[in-house]
């Protein structure tokens, strides 16, 4: 059992609360998922710069030097903002390939989590209250945030395994369910030069969609692939730079529902997750098809 | 009328509270509000009493209820009237999957939509949906009667027993041993009663399909003996 929440904001005056929204989103799923939690939120994008979100156990020891190194490793300047045990980079856009490699090559104690325009990841093992917390998630901004809260059946109870999953730039997936043939998937991912983090099945369904993306299909017909494509039970929460997806598998037992205002699209485990969201008495509320692909883009 | 907020109340005092009341009690009318999508919202109830519940409720909402008609003035999530052994439960809105898992008895109105598995194992409940219901409805249904005025989803009936089924839409798929079979005389009948009782006018019982058990899936067949 996990708890997803995802909040896509379509009227702009509802930017500033999306982090505050958000946190009261995942409050409400914490007995869905106790053990770890983590969001990811599409904040402002700053012209010609990427962010690079990364994450250490040990951060006192990481992040005080890791600007100037990345700066003199990259030849560009790397501003660093951290929050607790994650640290978002700001990197020029060119030069991005090369700060994730200088990252991975210079400090391997040093994790990524996610990079691109406006996407900016944390999570961390412990109650997820407790998670939001710690990133004061409450007090950011954007146009749409997606979290989660696990209760890990598939893999171990750690920060890599917690959600979300990044595995292309500005994308993310959250995963309530369990996948019954990734590590075959995995395989084949990996011939084509994906690589993987953590032995997560959840990561697996991330890279897929990466993959499709990368062969030229939008948010919306990747998800529609992934229905032939992923065996098992899902409920999918997918984002990108500027869309927002949701898909359940054919069977459909994990819950989901979803509410639509003119301020927004929510999803919730539960609706439990959406009853604090403004005018959640007037929205449109309806439980997702089964093996049906809802997304929305800006 | 005793009203109970479950914004100021925890849901344990509301369910004592219901507890409480049995056969012949003063309290006959009880108002729900603010129940905000809890779980477990008037389970256990074994009394003839109304419970209006102002607004949508989660998970097994009125699961085991005796005897009490219970409203729920929004939608319902996973497991409404689960195992139901009398009474009526009518959710307004719409119901998520398993409605009326397992029931023994009773009547369930679904006035909006029914997702997956509605009536799963029912065991003599009686459900009737306006809108339409959700794939693998009436699996391994037993008894009782579902009577749906939309359109069923994929596999309805699979692995069913003895339950009568009433699809005025299309359906889908049927499950392995479902069949459409012969709407008889006494098949009107006993649908006309179940949509009288549900409060529904305007809809003619000819409109309806019946489907039902082939029984070639659980009766033992002499000739299947070598298999075994």
């Amino acid at each position: 059992m996990c708890g997803i929440v995802g909040l896509f904001i379509k009227d702009k005056a509802l930017e500033p609360q999306l982090g505050a929204l958000t946190a009261v989103m995942l409050s409400t799923m914490c007995d869905r998922g106790p053990d770890s939690a983590g969001f990811a939120v599409y904040g402002a994008p700053h012209a010609g710069k990427s962010k690079i979100t990364v994450q250490s156990a040990d951060p006192d020891k990481d992040f005080p030097g890791l600007a100037a190194a990345l700066t003199n490793a990259i030849g560009a300047d790397v501003a660093l903002a951290q929050k607790s045990t994650h640290a978002v980079l700001t990197v020029p856009a060119a030069k991005a390939d090369a700060a994730r490699a200088a990252i991975r090559s210079g400090h391997p104690s040093v994790r990524i989590m996610g990079s691109g325009d406006t996407i900016e990841i944390y999570k961390e093992v412990g109650y997820p209250t407790d998670v939001s917390k710690q990133f004061d998630l409450a007090h950011m901004t954007g146009t749409h945030a997606i979290g989660h809260t696990r209760m890990a059946t598939e893999s171990a109870v750690t920060t890599l395994g917690a959600h979300p999953f990044s595995t292309g730039p500005d994308q993310c997936l959250v995963h309530n369910g369990s996948l019954s043939n990734h590590h075959n998937l995995k395989r084949e991912l990996s011939h084509d030069g994906i690589t993987f983090e953590t032995d997560n099945d959840s990561e697996v369904a991330a890279a897929y969609l990466t993959w499709r993306m990368n062969q030229g299909l939008n948010l919306g017909e990747a998800l529609k692939k992934s229905l032939d494509d992923l065996d098992g039970f899902f409920t999918f929460v997918v984002g990108t730079k500027n869309g927002f997806g949701v898909i359940r598998d054919p069977i459909a037992c994990k819950p989901a529902v979803m509410a639509e205002t003119d301020q927004y699209v929510a999803f919730g485990s539960e609706y439990r997750a959406l009853v604090n969201l403004p005018g959640i008495d007037r929205a449109k509320v309806w439980e997702p098809e089964p093996a049906t692909v809802y997304f929305w883009e800006r | 009328m005793r009203t109970i907020d479950l914004s100021k109340a925890t849901l344990r005092d509301l369910n004592q509270d219901l507890h409480r009341q049995a056969e012949g009690t003063n309290e006959v009318e009880w108002e729900v509000v603010n129940p905000r999508g809890h779980h477990a919202v008037a389970v256990g109830v074994d009394a003839p009493i109304n419970i209006n519940i102002k607004g949508s409720v989660g998970y097994y909402c009125a699961g085991m209820n005796k005897k009490a008609n219970i409203t729920v003035h929004g939608s319902a999530g996973p497991g409404v009237a689960e195992n139901m052994m009398s009474g009526c439960v009518t959710i307004k809105g719409d119901a998520s999957q398993y409605a009326g898992a397992t029931g023994r008895g009773g009547l369930l109105v679904i006035e909006g939509n029914a997702s997956s598995r509605c009536g799963i194992s029912m065991k003599g409940i009686d459900i009737v949906v306006r809108g339409n219901i959700g794939h693998m409805s009436a699996f391994m249904a037993q008894s009782g009667h579902l009577v749906v005025l939309g359109d069923a989803g994929d596999a309805l009936g699979d692995s069913i027993y003895e339950a009568k089924l009433f699809v005025r839409g299309n359906v889908k798929s049927l499950g392995a041993d479902c069949i459409e079979k012969e709407m008889r005389p006494e098949h009107h009948e006993a649908l006309a009663a179940l949509l009288a009782k549900a409060g529904i006018s305007g809809v003619k019982t000819s409109e309806f399909k019946r489907y039902g058990s082939a029984r070639k899936l659980y009766t033992f067949n002499i000739d299947n003996a070598d298999a075994y």
